[in-house]
């Protein structure tokens, strides 16, 4: 915005000075217009590395995705590079494969069920670590090593831990008298399985945002309504969840753009079964491109194209958010 | 306002709560000291009775080259993301650049593109340019997660620099390259770390791009590690809790040294006051 305003008041003010005549003056906005251009030559010089290397990194790997998914490769084509252009064939090749309904509704689904309970877990949380007790910062920064461990190692440990023989979920089940489930192998379970394990990664991310959202809202607020006779739960109706809906759009907003990528978790996990049980469209698309000896790139990244479509769309919508909350 | 006991309910409460969200954390450690004979036990054993450091042994055997090169890849993404970022953000905070919201734009576009995608683009491009199997191959396509976060991060903090400090060093006579190099990077301190603490951490944790990018060279990061362990020996799981214990020591670590960077991390990319 301000670039805009700036650039129009460049334009303005040489046929301003030019209108006054007098040779000085003109001088003076000639060494003023030169200034501006020399900074605006550093300014460029300090962003073009930036630019150079998301032109090079970010939009021709785009660009070969694209490419890739608008043509009919195979693995000989892929090296040589000669595979035939064909249009919309890939998409029409995905969008008819009977994984294609599956994988959508597990993406859902997974989004959802994830966002929803973190949201839930980390608003819950935010509000207990908001009141002052010994330990409060402490413990809250433990809270963040699920989120800080690297994807493949809660994925594994969370493998282990869903074992259906050995691992310590069915035997805490067993303790309260749930028979064993076989929650990685049975299609029924693999989807929760994999929730389940996301939703704990996901709770310090939601934890910190909505905290640093409560630390913002007025503390006279809570002591007025405790005046007027408000408990606990009308001050968290009242006050801090209408408060907190700015921060609360954007982080789940983010959230549902982070979670539609997942994929090393459920990889790791599950690779998407036992058949397309716990499939999305990320683990589909790796599975069609990498996952086999025979690998489908065009599908694959047709798959991969529609999944940043739908980024785009809540994405859009989570700037549109921001900028509201900037106005 | 509280009484104290009430507050040490909270305690008490706020403990427990901590336990249960750490339990699987403990589990990786229990299990990495578990012998193997009772892997299978049922029940299992709850604490480590009889802890073994057989799996911690092959952690020292396997995965030692993995761990260096992970390490090798998490500065060299650090390097290259502060390298780019920091100049790109100090030009948007402060230079008003020409097409700098545009670019501003593009950068919260990038951070919306699945790995995955990034990942197939980059196959091809690499297998072009024969850098398969490269750690800097690696540090490249990593970095893609880092750099745009990065350049918000710098942004926003160092658009809360004030405009005299910057002015006060052009009457000293320093040009905008001594400025930000003299003036500008040492009060940004914060983001510096900031950044750097983010792209270690997610280079050293990628599997995405480890796996598709870098899945037969002899550089290969500890993520591909644990993942051919699990692979290759599932019945060794103390050997692969080990493995992930030891992998999970940078975050440790970091969250200790720098755990105020880190919430401000995540609130600064995700909120902006």
């Amino acid at each position: 915005m301000t670039i805009a305003r700036v650039d129009r008041r460049s334009q303005r003010s040489p046929a301003r000075s030019g209108a006054t005549g007098t040779g000085q003056r003109t001088d003076a906005s000639d060494l003023r217009r030169r200034q501006r251009r020399r900074s605006r030559l550093t300014a460029l010089a300090f962003i073009a590395p930036l630019v150079v290397y998301l032109a090079a990194f970010y939009l021709y790997p785009l660009y070969r995705n694209l490419d890739l998914s608008l043509r009919d490769y195979t693995v000989r084509s892929f090296v040589q590079g000669d595979a035939p252009f064909s249009g919309l064939d890939n998409f029409r090749t995905v969008l008819d494969d009977p994984t294609f309904g599956p994988a959508m509704r597990h993406t859902v689904i997974f989004t959802f069920a994830s966002i929803a309970f973190q949201y839930v877990a980390g608003l819950a949380l935010a509000v207990f670590f908001n009141r002052h007790f010994r330990l409060a910062g402490t413990l809250r920064a433990l809270f963040l090593i699920p989120w800080l461990l690297p994807l493949i190692v809660s994925a594994s440990t969370w493998s282990w831990m869903f074992n259906s023989e050995s691992g310590v979920i069915n035997y805490a089940l067993h303790f309260v008298g749930v028979s064993p489930v076989d929650w990685l192998n049975s299609p029924d379970w693999a989807l929760t399985s994999v929730v389940i394990a996301n939703i704990w990664i996901g709770i310090p991310f939601n934890l910190v945002i909505l905290y640093s959202g409560l630390q913002n809202i007025p503390a006279e607020l809570y002591e007025a309504a405790s005046l007027d006779g408000a408990g606990a739960w009308q001050q968290f109706r009242r006050i801090t969840f209408p408060l907190l809906r700015p921060v609360s759009a954007i982080t789940l907003l983010l959230g549902l753009v982070y979670t539609l990528k997942v994929f090393d978790l459920i990889w790791i996990m599950t690779k998407g079964g036992p058949g397309d049980a716990s499939s999305t469209l990320a683990t589909w698309s790796y599975q069609l491109g990498f996952g086999t000896l025979l690998p489908k790139f065009g599908p694959g990244a047709a798959v991969g194209n529609i999944l940043i479509l739908i980024a785009l769309v809540f994405g859009l919508l989570y700037i549109r958010v921001q900028r509201r909350q900037e106005a | 306002m509280k009484s104290r006991t009430g507050k040490r309910r909270y305690t008490v409460i706020g403990v427990l709560l901590t336990a249960v969200m750490l339990f699987p954390v403990y589990w990786m450690i229990n299990v990495s000291l578990t012998p193997q004979q009772d892997m299978r036990k049922s029940p299992p054993d709850l604490l480590p009775l009889h802890p073994t450091f057989e799996g911690y042994r092959a952690v020292l055997n396997d995965q030692m080259p993995y761990l260096g090169t992970s390490l090798l890849i998490g500065l060299g993404t650090v390097a290259l993301t502060l390298v780019l970022a920091a100049p790109a953000g100090f030009a948007l905070a402060k230079l008003r650049p020409l097409g700098g919201g545009t670019l501003g734009l593009a950068l919260l576009v990038a951070q919306m593109i699945p790995g995955i995608v990034m990942a197939m683009g980059f196959y091809g491009i690499f297998l072009d340019l024969g850098l398969l199997n490269s750690w800097w191959g690696l540090i490249i396509a990593d970095s893609t997660i880092a750099v745009p976060f990065g350049v918000m991060i710098f942004t926003a903090f160092m658009s809360g620099i004030p405009g005299e400090l910057i002015s006060a060093a052009r009457i000293d006579g320093a040009g905008t390259w001594r400025t930000f190099r003299s003036v500008v990077l040492p009060v940004s301190r914060n983001a510096v770390v900031t950044v750097a603490l983010f792209s270690f951490l997610w280079a050293w944790s990628d599997f995405v791009f480890a796996n598709t990018l870098d899945g037969g060279g002899t550089w290969r990061p500890i993520t591909l590690g644990i993942y051919k362990y699990i692979g290759n020996n599932n019945q060794e799981w103390n050997a692969i809790m080990a493995t992930a214990v030891v992998a999970s020591i940078p975050a440790a670590v970091l969250l200790v040294l720098a755990q105020r960077y880190v919430a401000a991390g995540v609130t600064a990319g995700a909120v902006k006051d």
